[in-house]
Protein backbone atom coordinates (compact mmCIF):
# COMPACT_ATOMS: atom_id res chain seq x y z
CA UNK A 1 0.00 0.00 0.00
CA UNK A 2 1.12 3.50 -1.01
CA UNK A 3 -1.20 5.62 0.39
CA UNK A 4 0.48 6.08 3.83
CA UNK A 5 3.39 7.92 4.25
CA UNK A 6 5.93 6.18 5.64
CA UNK A 7 9.05 7.66 6.70
CA UNK A 8 10.65 4.16 8.65
CA UNK A 9 13.45 2.98 6.23
CA UNK A 10 14.01 -0.32 6.46
CA UNK A 11 17.65 -1.48 5.83
CA UNK A 12 17.13 -5.15 6.09
CA UNK A 13 14.73 -5.68 2.83
CA UNK A 14 17.46 -5.18 0.03
CA UNK A 15 15.87 -6.54 -3.07
CA UNK A 16 12.40 -7.49 -2.09
CA UNK A 17 11.36 -3.67 -1.93
CA UNK A 18 8.04 -3.50 -3.76
CA UNK A 19 8.81 -1.73 -7.24
CA UNK A 20 6.78 0.39 -8.82
CA UNK A 21 6.05 2.26 -12.78
CA UNK A 22 4.58 4.88 -12.20
CA UNK A 23 3.89 8.62 -14.23
CA UNK A 24 5.22 10.96 -11.78
CA UNK A 25 4.78 14.79 -11.99
CA UNK A 26 7.59 17.09 -12.67
CA UNK A 27 7.36 19.51 -9.75
CA UNK A 28 10.23 21.94 -10.70
CA UNK A 29 13.28 21.22 -13.09
CA UNK A 30 16.65 23.21 -11.26
CA UNK A 31 18.95 24.71 -14.03
CA UNK A 32 22.43 24.17 -12.11
CA UNK A 33 25.05 24.91 -15.05
CA UNK A 34 24.88 24.46 -19.14
CA UNK A 35 25.50 20.92 -17.76
CA UNK A 36 23.56 19.76 -15.06
CA UNK A 37 20.06 19.68 -14.22
CA UNK A 38 17.83 18.87 -11.05
CA UNK A 39 14.83 17.34 -11.73
CA UNK A 40 12.32 17.13 -9.02
CA UNK A 41 9.64 14.97 -9.06
CA UNK A 42 6.00 14.45 -7.46
CA UNK A 43 3.13 12.42 -7.23
CA UNK A 44 -0.47 12.39 -6.04
CA UNK A 45 0.28 9.43 -4.04
CA UNK A 46 2.96 9.26 -1.40
CA UNK A 47 6.06 8.43 -2.76
CA UNK A 48 7.19 4.59 -2.09
CA UNK A 49 10.14 3.27 -0.13
CA UNK A 50 13.39 3.79 -1.55
CA UNK A 51 16.68 3.43 -0.10
CA UNK A 52 20.03 5.29 -0.39
CA UNK A 53 22.20 3.66 -3.53
CA UNK A 54 19.01 2.39 -5.45
CA UNK A 55 17.94 3.96 -9.43
CA UNK A 56 15.18 4.62 -11.41
CA UNK A 57 14.62 3.72 -14.84
CA UNK A 58 13.30 6.38 -16.74
CA UNK A 59 11.46 6.66 -20.06
CA UNK A 60 12.57 9.29 -22.51
CA UNK A 61 9.20 10.46 -24.84
CA UNK A 62 10.39 12.60 -27.52
CA UNK A 63 13.72 11.62 -28.12
CA UNK A 64 14.00 9.45 -31.51
CA UNK A 65 17.27 8.25 -30.73
CA UNK A 66 16.82 7.13 -27.70
CA UNK A 67 15.36 3.76 -27.38
CA UNK A 68 15.88 2.20 -23.54
CA UNK A 69 15.18 3.91 -20.42
CA UNK A 70 18.09 5.69 -19.06
CA UNK A 71 19.08 4.78 -15.43
CA UNK A 72 19.44 7.57 -13.36
CA UNK A 73 20.41 7.72 -9.42
CA UNK A 74 18.21 8.73 -6.34
CA UNK A 75 19.44 12.27 -5.55
CA UNK A 76 17.22 12.84 -3.07
CA UNK A 77 13.37 11.61 -1.75
CA UNK A 78 12.25 14.88 0.29
CA UNK A 79 9.01 13.25 2.41
CA UNK A 80 8.40 16.61 3.35
CA UNK A 81 7.43 17.90 -0.10
CA UNK A 82 6.96 14.04 -1.50
CA UNK A 83 9.77 14.34 -4.02
CA UNK A 84 12.02 12.48 -5.29
CA UNK A 85 15.34 14.42 -6.84
CA UNK A 86 17.06 13.21 -9.97
CA UNK A 87 20.42 14.70 -10.68
CA UNK A 88 21.11 14.38 -14.79
CA UNK A 89 24.37 15.48 -16.51
CA UNK A 90 22.81 16.37 -19.99
CA UNK A 91 25.49 14.76 -22.44
CA UNK A 92 23.68 12.65 -25.06
CA UNK A 93 20.09 12.85 -26.64
CA UNK A 94 18.03 11.03 -24.33
CA UNK A 95 19.63 12.75 -20.96
CA UNK A 96 19.66 16.91 -23.13
CA UNK A 97 16.03 16.22 -23.17
CA UNK A 98 15.22 14.88 -19.96
CA UNK A 99 17.10 18.67 -19.11
CA UNK A 100 14.30 20.38 -21.43
CA UNK A 101 11.53 18.78 -18.92
CA UNK A 102 9.17 21.45 -17.74
CA UNK A 103 7.03 21.76 -14.67
CA UNK A 104 3.33 19.82 -14.86
CA UNK A 105 4.96 17.04 -17.59
CA UNK A 106 4.88 13.45 -16.59
CA UNK A 107 8.16 11.22 -16.33
CA UNK A 108 7.88 7.56 -16.55
CA UNK A 109 9.72 6.00 -13.89
CA UNK A 110 10.52 2.72 -12.94
CA UNK A 111 11.60 2.79 -9.52
CA UNK A 112 13.53 2.17 -6.92
CA UNK A 113 15.81 -0.51 -8.69
CA UNK A 114 18.48 -2.29 -7.30
CA UNK A 115 20.00 -2.75 -4.13
CA UNK A 116 21.17 -0.11 -2.05
CA UNK A 117 24.31 1.53 -0.32
CA UNK A 118 25.01 -0.50 3.11
CA UNK A 119 23.99 1.69 6.31
CA UNK A 120 26.77 1.85 8.94
CA UNK A 121 25.65 -0.70 11.71
CA UNK A 122 26.63 1.50 14.64
CA UNK A 123 26.41 5.53 15.54
CA UNK A 124 29.79 6.07 16.02
CA UNK A 125 31.18 4.96 12.90
CA UNK A 126 33.01 6.74 10.57
CA UNK A 127 31.93 6.88 7.17
CA UNK A 128 33.32 8.58 4.41
CA UNK A 129 31.24 9.03 1.00
CA UNK A 130 33.56 9.67 -1.69
CA UNK A 131 31.64 10.79 -5.16
CA UNK A 132 33.00 11.80 -8.04
CA UNK A 133 31.43 14.40 -10.62
CA UNK A 134 27.66 13.58 -11.27
CA UNK A 135 28.26 10.05 -9.36
CA UNK A 136 27.56 12.61 -5.88
CA UNK A 137 24.17 12.08 -6.47
CA UNK A 138 23.02 9.14 -4.32
CA UNK A 139 25.40 10.12 -1.72
CA UNK A 140 23.02 13.27 -1.02
CA UNK A 141 20.13 10.45 0.19
CA UNK A 142 23.03 8.47 1.79
CA UNK A 143 24.39 10.87 3.83
CA UNK A 144 21.01 12.27 4.60
CA UNK A 145 19.76 8.92 5.68
CA UNK A 146 22.91 8.49 8.45
CA UNK A 147 22.22 11.26 9.63
CA UNK A 148 18.83 11.14 10.51
CA UNK A 149 20.12 7.76 12.02
CA UNK A 150 22.05 9.45 14.62
CA UNK A 151 25.28 9.18 12.78
CA UNK A 152 27.76 11.51 11.24
CA UNK A 153 28.33 11.15 7.14
CA UNK A 154 32.21 13.01 5.76
CA UNK A 155 31.99 13.80 2.63
CA UNK A 156 34.97 14.01 -0.26
CA UNK A 157 33.62 15.03 -3.16
CA UNK A 158 36.00 15.62 -6.59
CA UNK A 159 34.73 17.17 -9.49
CA UNK A 160 36.98 18.65 -12.92
CA UNK A 161 36.31 22.10 -11.79
CA UNK A 162 34.53 24.18 -9.55
CA UNK A 163 31.86 24.45 -12.07
CA UNK A 164 31.24 20.37 -11.92
CA UNK A 165 30.92 20.47 -7.94
CA UNK A 166 26.98 19.78 -7.55
CA UNK A 167 24.72 20.63 -4.15
CA UNK A 168 27.61 21.54 -2.33
CA UNK A 169 24.91 23.48 -0.20
CA UNK A 170 23.17 20.72 0.52
CA UNK A 171 25.88 18.14 0.99
CA UNK A 172 27.15 20.78 4.10
CA UNK A 173 23.88 20.64 5.72
CA UNK A 174 24.54 16.86 6.24
CA UNK A 175 28.04 16.77 7.13
CA UNK A 176 31.60 17.81 6.82
CA UNK A 177 32.71 18.20 3.23
CA UNK A 178 36.03 17.85 1.55
CA UNK A 179 36.59 18.86 -2.36
CA UNK A 180 39.25 18.21 -5.11
CA UNK A 181 39.13 19.32 -8.28
CA UNK A 182 41.71 18.46 -10.95
CA UNK A 183 42.26 22.42 -12.02
CA UNK A 184 42.86 23.12 -8.61
CA UNK A 185 39.31 25.71 -8.73
CA UNK A 186 37.97 24.45 -5.66
CA UNK A 187 39.47 22.48 -3.18
CA UNK A 188 42.81 20.61 -2.80
CA UNK A 189 43.88 19.96 -6.38
CA UNK A 190 43.97 16.52 -7.97
CA UNK A 191 42.16 13.53 -7.57
CA UNK A 192 40.37 12.39 -4.51
CA UNK A 193 42.62 9.70 -3.89
CA UNK A 194 44.88 12.39 -3.49
CA UNK A 195 43.31 14.65 -0.52
CA UNK A 196 44.92 15.12 2.54
CA UNK A 197 42.01 13.40 4.77
CA UNK A 198 43.49 10.18 3.79
CA UNK A 199 46.50 10.71 5.50
CA UNK A 200 44.80 12.50 8.57
CA UNK A 201 41.89 10.40 9.89
CA UNK A 202 40.87 7.00 9.58
CA UNK A 203 37.18 5.66 8.15
CA UNK A 204 35.56 2.64 9.27
CA UNK A 205 33.65 2.22 5.72
CA UNK A 206 33.69 3.65 2.03
CA UNK A 207 31.20 3.98 -0.08
CA UNK A 208 31.84 5.24 -3.60
CA UNK A 209 30.21 6.41 -6.55
CA UNK A 210 32.21 8.06 -9.54
CA UNK A 211 33.64 7.65 -12.68
CA UNK A 212 35.19 3.97 -12.71
CA UNK A 213 38.97 5.16 -12.48
CA UNK A 214 38.05 7.47 -9.64
CA UNK A 215 36.08 3.99 -8.37
CA UNK A 216 39.11 1.58 -8.95
CA UNK A 217 41.53 4.05 -7.58
CA UNK A 218 39.41 4.29 -4.13
CA UNK A 219 38.85 0.78 -3.78
CA UNK A 220 42.59 0.37 -4.40
CA UNK A 221 43.37 2.65 -1.99
CA UNK A 222 40.80 0.72 0.98
CA UNK A 223 41.96 -2.27 0.29
CA UNK A 224 45.55 -0.93 1.07
CA UNK A 225 44.02 0.84 3.92
CA UNK A 226 42.11 -2.27 5.34
CA UNK A 227 38.84 -0.37 4.93
CA UNK A 228 35.38 -1.59 4.20
CA UNK A 229 34.42 -0.23 0.94
CA UNK A 230 31.86 -0.31 -1.91
CA UNK A 231 31.18 1.07 -4.85
CA UNK A 232 28.29 1.84 -7.09
CA UNK A 233 28.43 0.68 -10.95
CA UNK A 234 26.93 2.01 -14.21
CA UNK A 235 27.35 -0.91 -16.07
CA UNK A 236 25.16 0.07 -19.58
CA UNK A 237 21.50 -1.56 -18.81
CA UNK A 238 18.74 -2.69 -20.48
CA UNK A 239 15.97 -4.38 -18.69
CA UNK A 240 16.85 -2.46 -15.23
CA UNK A 241 15.17 -5.44 -13.10
CA UNK A 242 17.60 -8.92 -13.94
CA UNK A 243 16.08 -10.11 -16.41
CA UNK A 244 17.97 -9.64 -19.55
CA UNK A 245 21.52 -10.15 -17.95
CA UNK A 246 23.18 -7.14 -19.80
CA UNK A 247 24.54 -5.10 -17.29
CA UNK A 248 26.87 -8.29 -15.79
CA UNK A 249 29.78 -7.16 -13.65
CA UNK A 250 32.32 -10.62 -13.43
CA UNK A 251 32.34 -11.11 -9.37
CA UNK A 252 34.06 -13.70 -6.79
CA UNK A 253 30.34 -15.13 -7.44
CA UNK A 254 30.52 -15.23 -11.26
CA UNK A 255 28.40 -12.59 -13.64
CA UNK A 256 25.82 -10.68 -11.73
CA UNK A 257 23.10 -8.23 -12.89
CA UNK A 258 23.87 -4.38 -11.54
CA UNK A 259 20.71 -4.00 -12.14
CA UNK A 260 19.32 -6.29 -9.69
CA UNK A 261 22.62 -7.48 -7.43
CA UNK A 262 23.84 -4.07 -7.52
CA UNK A 263 24.48 -1.65 -8.07
CA UNK A 264 26.63 -1.26 -5.35
CA UNK A 265 28.94 -3.78 -4.95
CA UNK A 266 31.32 -4.55 -1.95
CA UNK A 267 34.97 -4.27 -3.76
CA UNK A 268 35.52 -7.79 -2.34
CA UNK A 269 33.67 -9.31 -4.75
CA UNK A 270 34.78 -7.77 -7.72
CA UNK A 271 37.58 -8.95 -9.90
CA UNK A 272 39.15 -5.25 -10.76
CA UNK A 273 43.00 -5.57 -11.05
CA UNK A 274 43.31 -3.59 -7.54
CA UNK B 1 -15.16 -9.45 -24.73
CA UNK B 2 -14.65 -11.23 -27.63
CA UNK B 3 -12.88 -14.96 -26.94
CA UNK B 4 -8.71 -14.86 -26.60
CA UNK B 5 -8.03 -18.44 -26.08
CA UNK B 6 -6.18 -20.12 -28.61
CA UNK B 7 -4.16 -22.75 -28.98
CA UNK B 8 -0.94 -24.51 -29.71
CA UNK B 9 -1.33 -27.92 -30.37
CA UNK B 10 -2.45 -29.37 -27.13
CA UNK B 11 -1.36 -26.15 -25.96
CA UNK B 12 -4.10 -23.65 -24.22
CA UNK B 13 -3.31 -20.60 -23.59
CA UNK B 14 -5.94 -17.89 -22.30
CA UNK B 15 -4.65 -15.37 -25.06
CA UNK B 16 -2.11 -15.66 -27.51
CA UNK B 17 -0.08 -13.12 -25.60
CA UNK B 18 3.58 -14.43 -24.75
CA UNK B 19 6.77 -13.47 -23.21
CA UNK B 20 9.73 -14.27 -25.10
CA UNK B 21 12.91 -16.00 -23.65
CA UNK B 22 15.42 -13.31 -22.06
CA UNK B 23 13.47 -10.43 -22.06
CA UNK B 24 11.25 -11.28 -19.16
CA UNK B 25 13.75 -13.53 -16.88
CA UNK B 26 11.61 -16.14 -15.38
CA UNK B 27 8.53 -13.72 -14.96
CA UNK B 28 9.05 -12.94 -11.19
CA UNK B 29 11.44 -9.86 -11.94
CA UNK B 30 7.94 -8.59 -13.07
CA UNK B 31 5.27 -9.61 -10.81
CA UNK B 32 5.70 -6.43 -8.98
CA UNK B 33 4.47 -4.68 -12.31
CA UNK B 34 2.27 -6.61 -14.25
CA UNK B 35 0.37 -9.69 -12.96
CA UNK B 36 2.04 -12.69 -14.71
CA UNK B 37 -1.61 -15.12 -14.53
CA UNK B 38 -2.62 -12.30 -17.38
CA UNK B 39 0.29 -13.66 -19.92
CA UNK B 40 -0.95 -15.84 -21.98
CA UNK B 41 2.52 -17.83 -21.69
CA UNK B 42 6.12 -16.45 -19.98
CA UNK B 43 9.11 -18.17 -22.41
CA UNK B 44 11.74 -18.35 -19.41
CA UNK B 45 15.33 -17.40 -19.94
CA UNK B 46 17.10 -20.15 -21.86
CA UNK B 47 18.58 -23.00 -20.22
CA UNK B 48 20.75 -25.52 -20.94
CA UNK B 49 22.13 -28.87 -19.79
CA UNK B 50 25.53 -27.70 -17.51
CA UNK B 51 26.19 -23.82 -16.53
CA UNK B 52 27.03 -21.20 -19.11
CA UNK B 53 28.57 -17.70 -17.80
CA UNK B 54 27.79 -16.19 -21.03
CA UNK B 55 29.68 -14.23 -22.91
CA UNK B 56 32.18 -10.79 -21.26
CA UNK B 57 30.64 -7.45 -20.95
CA UNK B 58 30.02 -5.08 -22.63
CA UNK B 59 27.05 -7.16 -24.02
CA UNK B 60 24.31 -4.65 -25.20
CA UNK B 61 24.43 -2.37 -27.38
CA UNK B 62 21.74 0.27 -28.00
CA UNK B 63 20.30 0.86 -31.90
CA UNK B 64 17.94 2.55 -33.64
CA UNK B 65 14.75 1.38 -32.74
CA UNK B 66 16.19 -1.20 -30.99
CA UNK B 67 19.08 -3.32 -28.99
CA UNK B 68 21.71 -5.64 -29.73
CA UNK B 69 22.34 -8.18 -27.47
CA UNK B 70 25.54 -11.26 -26.98
CA UNK B 71 24.46 -12.53 -23.61
CA UNK B 72 25.40 -15.92 -24.61
CA UNK B 73 22.88 -18.07 -22.96
CA UNK B 74 23.84 -17.58 -19.02
CA UNK B 75 22.28 -19.79 -16.63
CA UNK B 76 22.86 -22.04 -14.08
CA UNK B 77 21.65 -24.98 -15.73
CA UNK B 78 18.70 -27.37 -15.84
CA UNK B 79 19.66 -29.01 -12.63
CA UNK B 80 19.41 -26.09 -11.01
CA UNK B 81 16.42 -24.60 -12.79
CA UNK B 82 14.92 -28.00 -11.75
CA UNK B 83 15.57 -27.24 -8.15
CA UNK B 84 15.62 -23.70 -7.30
CA UNK B 85 13.90 -21.98 -10.08
CA UNK B 86 11.02 -24.64 -10.64
CA UNK B 87 9.75 -24.43 -7.35
CA UNK B 88 9.26 -20.77 -7.29
CA UNK B 89 7.62 -20.54 -10.63
CA UNK B 90 5.61 -23.59 -10.65
CA UNK B 91 2.17 -21.95 -9.09
CA UNK B 92 2.26 -18.96 -11.26
CA UNK B 93 -1.17 -19.33 -13.33
CA UNK B 94 0.24 -19.40 -16.79
CA UNK B 95 1.83 -21.63 -19.47
CA UNK B 96 5.53 -21.88 -17.69
CA UNK B 97 7.08 -22.54 -21.05
CA UNK B 98 11.35 -23.52 -20.62
CA UNK B 99 13.46 -22.18 -23.45
CA UNK B 100 16.03 -25.10 -24.65
CA UNK B 101 19.04 -24.92 -25.81
CA UNK B 102 22.75 -27.02 -26.40
CA UNK B 103 25.73 -27.56 -27.99
CA UNK B 104 24.94 -30.79 -29.81
CA UNK B 105 21.83 -33.11 -30.21
CA UNK B 106 22.22 -34.64 -27.33
CA UNK B 107 22.91 -32.32 -25.35
CA UNK B 108 18.94 -30.63 -26.11
CA UNK B 109 17.94 -33.87 -25.92
CA UNK B 110 18.59 -33.95 -22.48
CA UNK B 111 18.09 -30.88 -21.22
CA UNK B 112 14.85 -31.38 -22.57
CA UNK B 113 14.15 -34.90 -20.52
CA UNK B 114 14.42 -33.02 -17.34
CA UNK B 115 12.43 -30.69 -18.19
CA UNK B 116 9.51 -33.26 -19.61
CA UNK B 117 9.70 -34.49 -15.85
CA UNK B 118 8.29 -31.00 -14.76
CA UNK B 119 4.68 -31.36 -14.21
CA UNK B 120 3.89 -27.22 -14.67
CA UNK B 121 6.25 -27.10 -17.27
CA UNK B 122 3.84 -28.02 -20.24
CA UNK B 123 5.85 -27.11 -23.09
CA UNK B 124 9.43 -26.65 -24.12
CA UNK B 125 10.90 -23.51 -26.88
CA UNK B 126 13.91 -25.00 -28.39
CA UNK B 127 16.31 -22.67 -29.05
CA UNK B 128 18.19 -23.61 -32.79
CA UNK B 129 18.65 -19.80 -32.99
CA UNK B 130 21.32 -18.26 -30.38
CA UNK B 131 23.31 -15.94 -32.58
CA UNK B 132 25.78 -15.65 -29.54
CA UNK B 133 26.85 -19.06 -28.64
CA UNK B 134 30.26 -20.19 -30.69
CA UNK B 135 28.83 -24.11 -30.48
CA UNK B 136 25.58 -25.35 -31.16
CA UNK B 137 22.70 -22.67 -31.01
CA UNK B 138 22.41 -20.70 -34.41
CA UNK B 139 24.82 -23.09 -36.04
CA UNK B 140 21.54 -26.03 -36.21
CA UNK B 141 18.95 -23.35 -37.00
CA UNK B 142 20.48 -22.31 -39.91
CA UNK B 143 20.50 -25.74 -41.98
CA UNK B 144 17.91 -28.21 -42.32
CA UNK B 145 19.92 -30.82 -41.74
CA UNK B 146 20.85 -29.51 -38.52
CA UNK B 147 17.63 -28.25 -37.46
CA UNK B 148 16.09 -31.60 -38.48
CA UNK B 149 18.83 -33.15 -36.19
CA UNK B 150 18.04 -31.26 -32.52
CA UNK B 151 13.73 -31.94 -33.16
CA UNK B 152 14.53 -35.52 -33.90
CA UNK B 153 17.00 -35.96 -31.20
CA UNK B 154 14.62 -33.94 -28.63
CA UNK B 155 11.15 -35.76 -29.95
CA UNK B 156 12.33 -38.96 -28.89
CA UNK B 157 12.69 -37.59 -25.12
CA UNK B 158 10.19 -34.80 -25.00
CA UNK B 159 6.64 -35.75 -25.13
CA UNK B 160 5.07 -32.60 -24.69
CA UNK B 161 4.46 -29.52 -26.37
CA UNK B 162 7.44 -28.58 -28.38
CA UNK B 163 7.91 -25.21 -29.70
CA UNK B 164 11.02 -24.50 -32.24
CA UNK B 165 12.43 -20.75 -32.08
CA UNK B 166 13.64 -20.34 -35.62
CA UNK B 167 16.95 -17.93 -36.89
CA UNK B 168 16.38 -15.29 -39.18
CA UNK B 169 19.72 -15.65 -40.32
CA UNK B 170 19.09 -17.77 -43.36
CA UNK B 171 18.28 -17.74 -46.47
CA UNK B 172 15.13 -19.45 -46.67
CA UNK B 173 13.24 -19.83 -43.42
CA UNK B 174 10.13 -21.52 -44.73
CA UNK B 175 12.18 -24.62 -45.91
CA UNK B 176 13.98 -24.84 -42.22
CA UNK B 177 10.13 -24.40 -40.68
CA UNK B 178 8.95 -27.55 -42.76
CA UNK B 179 12.12 -29.30 -42.01
CA UNK B 180 11.33 -29.14 -38.05
CA UNK B 181 7.78 -30.23 -38.54
CA UNK B 182 8.63 -33.03 -40.56
CA UNK B 183 10.66 -34.19 -37.44
CA UNK B 184 7.63 -34.06 -35.20
CA UNK B 185 7.69 -30.54 -34.21
CA UNK B 186 4.29 -28.99 -32.55
CA UNK B 187 4.75 -25.16 -33.31
CA UNK B 188 7.80 -23.09 -34.64
CA UNK B 189 8.32 -19.05 -32.99
CA UNK B 190 9.82 -16.65 -34.67
CA UNK B 191 12.00 -14.90 -34.93
CA UNK B 192 15.17 -14.97 -33.22
CA UNK B 193 17.52 -12.05 -33.35
CA UNK B 194 19.36 -10.79 -36.59
CA UNK B 195 22.76 -10.47 -36.67
CA UNK B 196 24.20 -7.39 -35.83
CA UNK B 197 26.93 -5.18 -35.45
CA UNK B 198 27.63 -2.01 -33.95
CA UNK B 199 31.00 -0.04 -33.12
CA UNK B 200 32.63 2.39 -31.19
CA UNK B 201 34.32 5.10 -33.65
CA UNK B 202 36.38 6.38 -30.72
CA UNK B 203 38.03 3.38 -29.96
CA UNK B 204 37.72 1.85 -33.47
CA UNK B 205 36.14 -1.48 -31.74
CA UNK B 206 33.17 -3.48 -31.83
CA UNK B 207 31.11 -2.26 -28.40
CA UNK B 208 30.00 -5.98 -28.12
CA UNK B 209 32.65 -8.21 -26.67
CA UNK B 210 32.46 -10.43 -28.97
CA UNK B 211 32.43 -8.14 -31.79
CA UNK B 212 28.58 -9.22 -32.91
CA UNK B 213 25.36 -9.60 -31.54
CA UNK B 214 21.37 -10.22 -31.89
CA UNK B 215 18.98 -7.28 -33.30
CA UNK B 216 15.85 -6.94 -31.55
CA UNK B 217 13.30 -4.34 -31.38
CA UNK B 218 11.32 -2.68 -33.28
CA UNK B 219 13.62 -2.41 -35.93
CA UNK B 220 13.29 -5.47 -36.98
CA UNK B 221 9.95 -6.20 -37.07
CA UNK B 222 8.89 -5.71 -40.60
CA UNK B 223 11.22 -8.66 -41.54
CA UNK B 224 9.83 -11.01 -38.56
CA UNK B 225 6.34 -9.94 -40.52
CA UNK B 226 7.64 -11.22 -43.92
CA UNK B 227 8.81 -14.34 -42.50
CA UNK B 228 6.19 -15.42 -40.20
CA UNK B 229 4.32 -14.77 -43.51
CA UNK B 230 6.33 -16.98 -45.25
CA UNK B 231 6.61 -19.72 -42.27
CA UNK B 232 3.14 -19.91 -41.94
CA UNK B 233 1.65 -20.49 -45.08
CA UNK B 234 4.57 -23.22 -45.73
CA UNK B 235 3.70 -25.16 -42.68
CA UNK B 236 0.70 -27.04 -41.00
CA UNK B 237 1.49 -26.67 -37.30
CA UNK B 238 0.81 -23.56 -35.72
CA UNK B 239 3.15 -20.20 -35.57
CA UNK B 240 3.83 -17.80 -32.80
CA UNK B 241 4.97 -14.88 -34.14
CA UNK B 242 7.84 -12.14 -32.74
CA UNK B 243 10.16 -9.24 -33.58
CA UNK B 244 9.70 -6.25 -32.35
CA UNK B 245 5.79 -6.29 -31.46
CA UNK B 246 5.15 -3.00 -29.20
CA UNK B 247 1.46 -2.72 -29.21
CA UNK B 248 -1.96 -4.51 -29.96
CA UNK B 249 -2.20 -3.50 -33.64
CA UNK B 250 2.04 -4.59 -33.94
CA UNK B 251 0.18 -8.59 -32.49
CA UNK B 252 -2.40 -8.54 -34.87
CA UNK B 253 -0.18 -7.70 -38.04
CA UNK B 254 1.43 -11.06 -37.14
CA UNK B 255 -1.45 -12.60 -36.09
CA UNK B 256 -2.90 -11.98 -39.30
CA UNK B 257 0.18 -12.92 -40.92
CA UNK B 258 -0.44 -16.12 -39.95
CA UNK B 259 0.30 -16.19 -36.10
CA UNK B 260 -1.77 -18.18 -33.78
CA UNK B 261 0.31 -16.54 -30.70
CA UNK B 262 2.82 -14.00 -30.48
CA UNK B 263 5.73 -13.23 -28.24
CA UNK B 264 6.92 -9.63 -26.70
CA UNK B 265 10.34 -9.48 -26.14
CA UNK B 266 12.25 -5.62 -25.87
CA UNK B 267 9.06 -3.69 -25.45
CA UNK B 268 9.24 -5.32 -21.85
CA UNK B 269 12.21 -3.66 -21.34
CA UNK B 270 10.15 -0.14 -22.56
CA UNK B 271 6.88 -0.41 -20.71
CA UNK B 272 6.87 -3.54 -18.44
CA UNK B 273 2.56 -3.87 -18.14
CA UNK B 274 3.05 -4.14 -22.16
CA UNK B 275 1.57 -7.56 -21.92
CA UNK B 276 -1.28 -6.42 -20.47
CA UNK B 277 -2.02 -3.29 -22.73
CA UNK B 278 -1.74 -5.61 -25.99
CA UNK B 279 -4.01 -8.52 -24.46
CA UNK B 280 -6.75 -5.46 -23.70
CA UNK B 281 -5.81 -3.53 -27.02
CA UNK B 282 -6.47 -7.18 -29.11
CA UNK B 283 -10.00 -7.31 -27.20
CA UNK B 284 -10.72 -3.68 -28.11
CA UNK B 285 -10.19 -4.22 -31.37
CA UNK B 286 -11.94 -7.53 -31.75
CA UNK B 287 -14.88 -5.94 -30.46
CA UNK B 288 -14.67 -3.17 -32.46
CA UNK B 289 -14.71 -5.27 -35.70
CA UNK B 290 -17.67 -7.34 -34.66
CA UNK B 291 -15.12 -10.28 -33.97
CA UNK B 292 -16.25 -13.15 -31.23
CA UNK B 293 -13.11 -14.87 -31.16
CA UNK B 294 -9.34 -13.81 -31.63
CA UNK B 295 -9.01 -17.07 -33.64
CA UNK B 296 -11.04 -15.36 -36.54
CA UNK B 297 -7.93 -13.03 -37.17
CA UNK B 298 -5.45 -16.19 -37.69
CA UNK B 299 -3.68 -16.00 -41.23
CA UNK B 300 -6.67 -13.60 -41.98
CA UNK B 301 -5.18 -11.87 -44.58
CA UNK B 302 -7.25 -11.38 -47.60
CA UNK B 303 -5.85 -11.82 -50.84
Amino acid sequence: MRFFCTFALSNLIVNNMKKFCLDLTVSAVDKINEKYVLIRLTDDQCLPDMMPGQFVEVRVDNSPSTFLRRPISINFVDREHNEMWLLVAAIGDGTRRLAQLKAGEKLNCMFPLGNGFTMPTAQNEKILLVGGGVGVAPLLYFGQQIKEKGGAPTFLLGARSAKDLLELDYFKKLGRVFVTTEDGSAGEKGFVTNHSILELEHFDQISVCGPKPMMVAVARYALKADIECEVSLENNMACGVGACLCCVENTTEGNVCVCKEGPVLNIKKLLWQL
Amino acid sequence: MAALNVKINGLKLKNPVMTASGTFGYGLEFADFVPLDGIGGIIVKGTTLHAREGNDYPRMAETASGMLNCVGLQNKGVNYFCEHIYPQIKDIDTNMIVNVSGSSPDDYAECAAHIDTLDHIPAIELNISCPNVKQGGMAFGVTCEGAASVVRAVRQKYHKTMIVKLSPNVTNIADIAKACEAEGADSVSLINTLLGMAIDVEKRKPILSISTGGLSGPAVKPVALRMVWQVAKAVKIPVVGMGGICNAIDAIEFMMAGATAIEIGVANFLDPTVTMKVRDGINDWLDKHGCKSVTEIIGALED
